[in-house]
């Protein structure tokens, strides 16, 4: 964030276009680099969660799964908070501290350059 | 024959980013710093290289007719006037499109390969065929861009399929770039593009005005005004390809008068 940045906030100015710029295009890239349309993506996305929901109960509306791109590496990234293992203890998140670290455990990488 | 011929491919994905205009005015650059550079249109469908260099009227045969052996490769090449150490081979009729395979550049690039030390390659837009044909043909490559979400898209694209044909070194050239923007941050910066397309930028090259007088004319900006922004960028560009080391400019130092200093600050980073 540069003092532009604030000084827009602050002002409730849109933000310089440079950065949407910037945003927008590592997203489309992670999509062009992977070769994977988003049909696949989606199928890939409702698999994975089908398999992760036979072990534990996850947030389906804080999930995500996504593709993001880095160094000209891209990574499937699935960030899936965890309500409660099926074994049916009930495992309250009491605290966003608690629930973050629940789900980078299930932080998976998976490499595709 | 000279092994240590560098062929470079000039290319870009998107149309319209400067790729001719940068090989015109390498090949000045070059050939006056002593070095032996042939240029080679290979944008057969539309061919600009021959009037960039302002030798469009001097053009006998082509590229086309050393193919078909209808002349010797030395009849096709046009010398240019004032540096005599640059040569240009132009295309031949776009037709050529439909028969011209990867080997047949292979071919032409050998015989440029046996009497020059540059082979510069100005290739067309895309990522079909007329791309891949010069791609076969090279060895190393360079990727003009714009600070431009879809130039720098299309840019990735082909440097996928630079790498994937294992082209190397694969280097960057930023162009039209414009300061203002860039420190109102209204622009990708030089550091934006660099990062996300993961190159190593050999230059980047100011918006100038210049360029269009010096197409105009058909003289290569490098051939007269070495003063003008975006004539100095060329000429850095390719000393660095000589492997010499020169700083690259920063766009915020060429910004001048009292918004200069303002602009800075608010670039600043917080957080
Ligand atoms: N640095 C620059 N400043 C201003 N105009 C430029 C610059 N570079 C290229 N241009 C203009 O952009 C247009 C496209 O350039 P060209 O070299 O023909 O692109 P390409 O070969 O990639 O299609 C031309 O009209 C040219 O004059
Ligand atoms: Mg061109």
């Amino acid at each position: 964030m540069t003092l532009r940045d604030i000084i827009y906030k602050l002002l409730r100015r849109q933000p310089a276009s440079a950065s949407t710029a910037r945003e927008r295009l590592q997203l489309v890239l992670a999509h062009d680099r992977s070769d994977l349309s988003t049909d696949l993506l989606d199928q890939m996305r409702k698999e994975i969660l089908e398999v992760v929901a036979k072990y534990v109960e996850i947030d389906m509306d804080e999930g995500a799964v996504s593709l993001e791109t880095e160094d000209r590496m891209t990574a499937l990234v699935a960030n899936l908070p965890i309500k409660r293992t099926l074994n049916g203890q009930i495992k309250l998140l009491e605290t966003a501290k608690e629930k973050k670290e629940k789900s980078e455990n299930l932080e998976g990488g998976l490499t595709n350059s | 024959m000279a092994t240590d011929t560098r062929v470079i491919l000039i290319c870009s994905g998107k149309g319209g980013v400067g790729k001719t205009t940068l090989t015109a005015n390498l090949g000045i650059s070059l050939a006056r710093q002593g070095e032996t550079t042939a240029v080679l249109d290979a944008d057969f469908g539309l061919r600009n290289l021959d009037l960039l260099l302002g030798l469009e009227n001097r053009i006998v045969y082509t590229a086309q007719e050393v193919l078909e052996e209808e002349c010797r490769l030395d009849q096709a090449l046009v010398k240019h006037k004032q540096e005599s150490n640059l040569s240009l081979l132009p295309a031949g009729n776009p037709r050529m499109l439909d028969w011209i395979k990867p080997d047949d550049m292979k071919r032409i690039v050998e015989m440029l390969s046996d009497q020059f030390k540059y082979v510069l390659i100005d290739c067309p837009a895309g990522v079909e065929d007329g791309f891949k044909n010069a791609m076969h043909a090279s060895k190393e490559a360079i990727v003009v861009t714009n600070p431009e979400v879809s130039a720098v898209r299309d840019a990735d694209r082909v440097i996928g399929l630079l790498n994937t044909n294992g082209i190397k070194p694969v280097q960057l050239v930023l162009n039209r770039v414009r300061p203002k923007m860039m420190a109102n941050q209204e622009m990708l910066s030089i550091d934006d593009v660099k990062d996300i397309l993961a190159l190593p930028l050999l230059g980047l090259v100011l918006e100038d005005e210049q360029v269009i007088v010096s197409t105009n004319r058909g003289e290569p900006l490098t051939l007269n005004s070495t003063n003008s922004p975006a004539a100095k960028c060329y000429l850095n560009i390719a000393r660095r390809l000589q492997g010499e080391e020169i700083a690259l400019i920063d766009p915020a130092k060429e910004i001048a008068g009292f918004g200069a200093k303002f602009r800075r600050l608010m670039q600043t980073k917080i957080f």
